[in-house]
C-alpha cells in the first residue's frame, strides 16, 4: 500500500512539474485551451468518483451551475469576495446533493431511475436560473463585476495566473481520486456497485458510503464550476448547467475512461480540444457541423470503446506482458 | 456396459431426431461431451441422471436456446445445428423449460396465445386452445387469472399447454414433476401418457426414475455430461447398477 | 372559480394528452427493449422539422406531411435501434443511456447544421374555440383527442394482438421468447418503429402549437422522463396518469407563477413523490 502510494505520487509530481513549464513555452491561446482542459478535467474527475461505482449521475450540470453562479451573484449583489462566495456555492451544491441523494439512496433508486431523476435535476437547475432572470440575467448570462488584477476578487486577466490555479486544482482532484481509489471506502463502494443488497448484508453502511462519495463529487464539481466562471468572467445557463452540460461531463469521463486516474482528463482533452480543432478547421461556414461530427464521434466512442481511451491503453499494456507469460508454459 | 447392446433398437432412417456427438457448454465450461442420441417418431424417450449431469443443457441445445460447440443435430432429415430457437419451434419442436418459466404477469389465456405465436399455429388457435382446455379443465376456469397466481401444478399445466399450442411434432419436457406433491406428480405422469396416446413424440428429462421408466419406451442415463447407459425401460429397471444408484433398492 | 384558472386547468388536461403520448412511447421502448432513449424528444424535433420542411418548402398538404413524418420518425426509430442500440444491447445500461444521449447531441447539432437556430413556424394556426368566456386552443383539443385515440389504439394492440402480447411477455422473460417462436430481433425492430411512430405523432400535434428549433426537445424531454419515472418506468398506465398530474402542475403553476417556476414546482413534486413512492405512482 505504501509503495503503491509512493509510486502514484511520484508519477503525479513528475507530471505536475512538466505541466508547470507549459506557460513558458506557449502562446496565450494555447494556455487558454490548457486552462479549460485542466478545469474541465477536474470536473470530469469529480464526476467519475461516483460514476466508477455505478452511480451514474446526469445531474452534475446542477452542481456545476450552483458553483458557477454562487460567487458571481454574491460578488455583484453583496460585494462578497469569491474566497467566501465559492465555499458558499460548494455548500449549497452539497446541500442539494443531500436533498436528492438521501431519498434516492434510502429508497434504493438505482440504475436507470437514478440517471433519470438526476437528469431531471439538472434541467430544473437550469430552469431555476432562467426563471430568476432578474438577478441572474436569464439565458443571456451574467458577468462578475470586473476589477482588473485582484487576489481579493480572484480575477486575473493574465493567463499564466489562472493556469497555475487550474493546475493546482487539477492536481488536487487527481489526489482525491487516488485517495478514494486506495482508501478504506473503496472495497465497500465496490461491493455496493456489485450488489447493493449483498453489501448491506455483510455490514456495509450503504447509505453512508454512497452519500459520502456523492457529496464529495458534488462539492468538487461546484468548485470546478466556480473556477470556470471566475476564469471566463461570464456565466450562462447553457454552458455551465443543464442537461447538455451533464451529458458532456458523463461523456468525457466515459470517453477518457472513468476507471483510470487520468481518464477523465483525457476526456477533457477530447471534449475541449476536439470541438476547438473542428471549429478551427471548419470555420464558421457551417454552424453546427463541428458539433455534429463531435456528437457522432461520442456515439461511436461509447459503442466501440466502453472503457474509454485510457482504459483501452491500460488493458493493452496489461495484456502485453500477460501474453508473454502465458506463452512460456506452452513452449 | 452390457445394457448398451440390448438397448439399441434399430431405427434406421426412421429416426425423427438424431444427435450426433454433440458437445456444448457455458463460456469455457463444458457441460456436454459427445452426446449421441436418437428419437424415433412416436416414441417416448427419457433422459435421466443426477443433478448437474447436463440434462437441461441437452434440452437447451435441442431447442436452440444454447448453441452446440460441435456435433450435429438433425430433425426429420433437416440439419438444425445452428438454427435459432424460433426457427426450431417452426420446424416442430416445442420445449417445456425447466422451472416452467411462465409469463407470470400475463393471464393463462395470454400465455397460451404466446404459445401459438407462429403464423401456422395462429390459424388453429381456437381449436388448439379448446383441446388444451379439454386436457386441463382446471385451466378453463382460470383463463383470466394471472399465471403467477396459479398453484404449482396448475402452472405446470399451463407450461405444457403453452408448448402444445404450437402443435409440435416433438415435445421436450424438462422435469415436469419437479416441486410437485406426490399426488400431483402422478397426475403429471398420467398426462404424459395421454399426450403420448395423442400421438406426440416425447423426450422427457426426469429425476423421478421409477415413474418415468413406466412411461417411456427407452431411456438414456446421463452423467457428468456423458451418456453412460441407454436401453429399453424394462431392461433399465432391471439393471442392478441403476437400481442401486437411482431407485434405491 | 376564476375563469382564467379554469382555462389553465383545461389547457393542462389538453397538454397532458401530448405528454401522455410521449410517455407511452418511451415506456413501450423501455418495457420491451430495456433501454431508455434519452434522445426521444429529439426524435420529436426531427418529426417537427420533417413536417415543416415538407409543408412549407415542398408545399405538401399538412395532413400528408404529417403522415410522412410519422413514417419518417418510425424509420428513424428503426435506424436508431439498428445502428446504436443493437450493437450495445449486451453492455452496461449506462453505456446504452449515454449512446442515446450522444444521439441527442448529434441530432441537435445536425438540426442546427441543416436549419440554423431560427425558430420555424409552419404557418398553420388553428382557431381558438370559445366556450362562454373560456378560450381553448383548437390545436390542443386536437392534440388531446389524438393522444387519447393513440393511447387506446396502443392498449388494444398490446392486449389483443399476438405481437402485442409478445411485447408484454418479453420484458418478463427474454430468454425463452425463442421457444415461443418469437424472433426477438424482429420484435425489437417493430417496437422501435412503433416508439418512433408515437414520437412522430406527437410531432404532428406539437408543430401546430409551437415553433420548431433545434433545442425544442429540451423543453419537453426532461418532463417526459420525470413522468415515466413517476408512473414507474415501463408502466404504461402509470405513465399515462402521471402525464396528466404533471401537466396540471405545469399549467396551474404557470397560471400563478411563471412557466419556468411551474417546471420547478413539477420537479419538487416529483422529488417529494420519490420519497413516498419510489417505484412510481402505481407501484404495488
Ligand atoms: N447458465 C449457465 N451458466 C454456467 N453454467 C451452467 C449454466 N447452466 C448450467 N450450467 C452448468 O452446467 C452443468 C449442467 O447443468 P444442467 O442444468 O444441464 O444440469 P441438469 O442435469 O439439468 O441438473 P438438474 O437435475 O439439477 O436440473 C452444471 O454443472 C451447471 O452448473
Ligand atoms: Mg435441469
Amino acid at each position: 500500500m505504501k509503495n503503491e502510494l509512493a509510486r502514484r505520487l511520484g508519477a503525479l509530481v513528475v507530471a505536475t512539474l512538466l505541466l508547470a513549464l507549459v506557460p513558458l513555452a506557449t502562446s496565450d491561446y494555447a494556455l487558454h485551451i490548457a486552462i479549460q482542459i485542466l478545469l474541465w478535467g477536474f470536473v470530469y474527475t469529480a464526476w467519475s468518483l461516483m460514476g466508477k461505482f455505478g452511480l451514474v449521475s446526469l445531474g452534475h450540470g446542477a452542481f456545476l451551475g450552483i458553483g458557477a453562479y454562487a460567487s458571481p451573484l454574491l460578488w455583484n449583489y453583496a460585494g462578497l469576495t469569491p474566497w467566501l462566495g465559492i465555499p458558499i456555492g460548494i455548500l449549497a451544491a452539497m446541500l442539494l446533493a443531500l436533498i436528492i441523494g438521501y431519498p434516492c439512496f434510502r429508497l434504493r433508486v438505482v440504475g436507470h431511475y437514478f440517471a433519470l431523476v438526476t437528469l431531471a435535476l439538472s434541467q430544473v437547475a437550469l430552469l431555476t436560473i432562467v426563471a430568476a432572470r432578474d438577478i441572474t440575467g436569464g439565458s443571456l448570462g451574467m458577468t462578475p463585476k470586473a476589477v482588473g488584477h485582484s487576489w481579493y476578487a480572484l480575477q486575473f486577466p493574465e493567463k499564466p495566473y489562472f493556469y497555475a490555479i487550474a493546475l493546482a486544482v487539477w492536481v488536487f482532484g487527481i489526489l482525491i481520486w487516488h485517495f478514494v481509489d486506495i482508501g478504506k471506502g473503496r472495497a465497500a463502494l465496490d461491493a455496493i456497485a456489485e450488489d447493493e443488497g449483498a453489501a448491506a448484508a455483510i455490514g456495509v453502511d450503504v447509505m453512508r458510503e454512497k452519500l459520502r462519495v456523492t457529496l464529495a463529487s458534488a462539492a468538487l464539481t461546484a468548485f470546478g464550476g466556480a473556477l470556470l466562471s471566475q476564469y471566463f468572467m461570464y456565466v450562462n445557463p447553457d454552458t455551465l448547467s443543464g442537461i447538455g452540460v451533464s451529458l458532456q461531463i458523463v461523456f468525457a469521463a466515459i470517453a477518457g475512461g472513468m476507471y483510470s486516474a487520468l481518464g477523465p482528463t483525457a476526456g477533457g482533452l477530447f471534449t475541449i480540444a476536439l470541438p476547438e480543432i473542428l471549429r478551427v478547421t471548419m470555420g464558421t461556414n457551417f454552424v453546427g457541423a463541428a458539433n455534429t461530427i463531435y456528437g457522432a464521434l461520442l456515439v461511436i466512442f461509447i459503442i466501440f470503446m466502453p472503457r474509454g481511451v485510457i482504459g483501452l491503453i491500460e488493458s493493452r499494456l496489461a495484456a502485453a506482458p500477460a501474453r508473454k507469460i502465458s506463452k512460456e508454459p506452452a513452449a | 456396459m452390457a445394457a448398451d447392446q440390448n438397448g439399441q433398437r434399430s431405427l434406421g432412417e426412421g429416426a425423427m431426431l438424431t444427435l450426433c456427438n454433440i458437445s456444448a457448454g457455458y463460456g469455457s465450461f463444458r457441460a456436454l461431451f459427445d452426446v449421441s442420441l436418437e428419437v424415433g417418431a412416436g416414441e417416448a424417450i427419457g433422459v435421466v441422471g443426477p443433478n448437474g449431469a447436463g440434462k437441461s443443457t441437452l434440452m437447451r441445445v435441442i431447442s436452440g436456446m444454447l448453441r452446440a460447440s460441435s456435433g450435429e443435430l438433425v430433425f426429420e432429415g433437416r440439419p438444425l445445428t445452428h438454427v435459432p430457437a424460433h426457427r426450431i419451434v417452426e420446424a416442430g419442436i416445442a420445449h417445456v423449460p425447466e422451472h416452467r418459466r411462465l409469463f407470470a404477469r400475463l393471464t393463462v389465456e395470454e400465455n397460451l396465445r404466446i404459445g401459438a405465436f407462429l403464423p401456422q399455429a395462429r390459424r388453429h388457435y381456437v381449436e388448439r386452445s379448446e383441446w388444451v382446455y379439454a386436457l386441463f379443465p382446471r385451466l378453463l376456469e382460470r383463463r383470466r387469472q394471472l399465471a403467477g397466481t396459479l398453484s404449482g401444478g396448475e402452472q405446470q399445466m399451463v407450461a405444457i399447454g403453452r408448448a402444445l399450442m404450437s402443435k409440435p411434432k416433438l415435445l421436450l419436457m424438462d422435469e415436469p414433476s419437479a416441486g410437485l406433491a406426490p399426488l400431483v406428480v402422478d397426475q403429471v405422469f398420467d398426462l404424459v401418457r395421454r399426450i403420448r396416446e395423442e400421438g406426440y413424440t416425447v423426450l422427457i428429462v426426469e429425476q423421478n426414475l421409477q415413474q418415468v421408466l413406466d412411461v417411456v419406451d427407452r431411456a438414456y442415463l446421463l452423467e457428468v455430461g456423458r451418456i453412460r447407459l441407454s436401453g429399453l425401460s424394462a431392461e433399465l429397471k432391471k439393471n442392478p447398477a441403476i437400481r442401486k444408484a437411482y431407485i434405491g433398492l | 372559480m376564476d375563469i382564467y384558472l379554469f382555462e389553465a386547468i383545461i389547457n393542462g388536461i389538453l397538454l397532458g394528452g401530448v405528454l401522455a403520448l410521449l410517455a407511452l412511447g418511451l415506456n413501450l421502448i423501455f418495457g420491451v427493449i430495456d433501454v431508455v432513449w434519452i434522445c426521444y424528444a429529439e426524435l420529436v424535433m426531427c418529426g417537427m422539422y420533417m413536417i415543416f420542411w415538407l409543408h412549407s418548402f415542398f408545399g405538401w398538404p399538412i395532413l400528408l406531411a404529417s403522415f410522412a413524418a410519422i413514417l419518417g420518425v418510425a424509420g428513424l426509430g428503426v435506424l436508431l435501434h439498428l445502428l446504436v442500440i443493437s450493437p450495445i444491447l449486451g453492455s452496461a445500461p449506462i453505456n446504452q443511456l449515454l449512446a442515446t444521449g450522444g444521439m441527442l447531441f448529434f441530432l441537435q447539432s445536425l438540426a442546427t447544421l441543416l436549419f440554423g437556430t431560427d425558430f420555424r413556424n409552419i404557418g398553420v394556426r388553428l382557431p381558438l374555440i370559445e366556450l362562454g368566456d373560456i378560450f381553448i386552443s383548437y390545436s390542443r383539443l386536437l392534440a388531446f383527442g389524438t393522444a387519447l385515440i393513440g393511447a387506446v389504439a396502443l392498449y388494444l394492440f398490446l392486449s389483443r394482438t399476438y405481437l402485442g402480447i409478445a411485447m408484454r411477455a418479453i420484458a418478463q422473460d427474454r430468454e425463452i421468447m425463442g421457444l415461443m417462436g418469437v424472433d426477438q430481433r424482429r420484435v425489437y425492430l417493430i417496437t422501435s418503429a412503433v416508439g418512433g411512430a408515437l414520437a412522430g405523432l406527437a410531432a404532428c400535434l406539437l408543430v401546430l402549437q409551437y415553433d420548431v428549433h433545434p433545442f425544442i426537445g429540451l423543453s419537453f424531454g426532461p418532463i417526459t422522463f420525470m413522468i415515466c419515472v413517476l408512473g414507474g418506468l415501463g408502466n404504461m398506465i402509470g405513465g399515462f396518469i402521471a402525464a396528466f398530474v404533471m401537466s396540471q402542475i405545469i399549467a396551474v403553476g404557470g397560471y400563478y407563477f411563471s412557466i419556468e417556476i411551474s417546471y420547478v414546482l413539477a420537479f419538487v413534486f416529483f422529488i417529494v413523490l420519490m420519497f413516498i413512492r419510489p417505484q412510481g405512482l402505481l407501484a404495488r
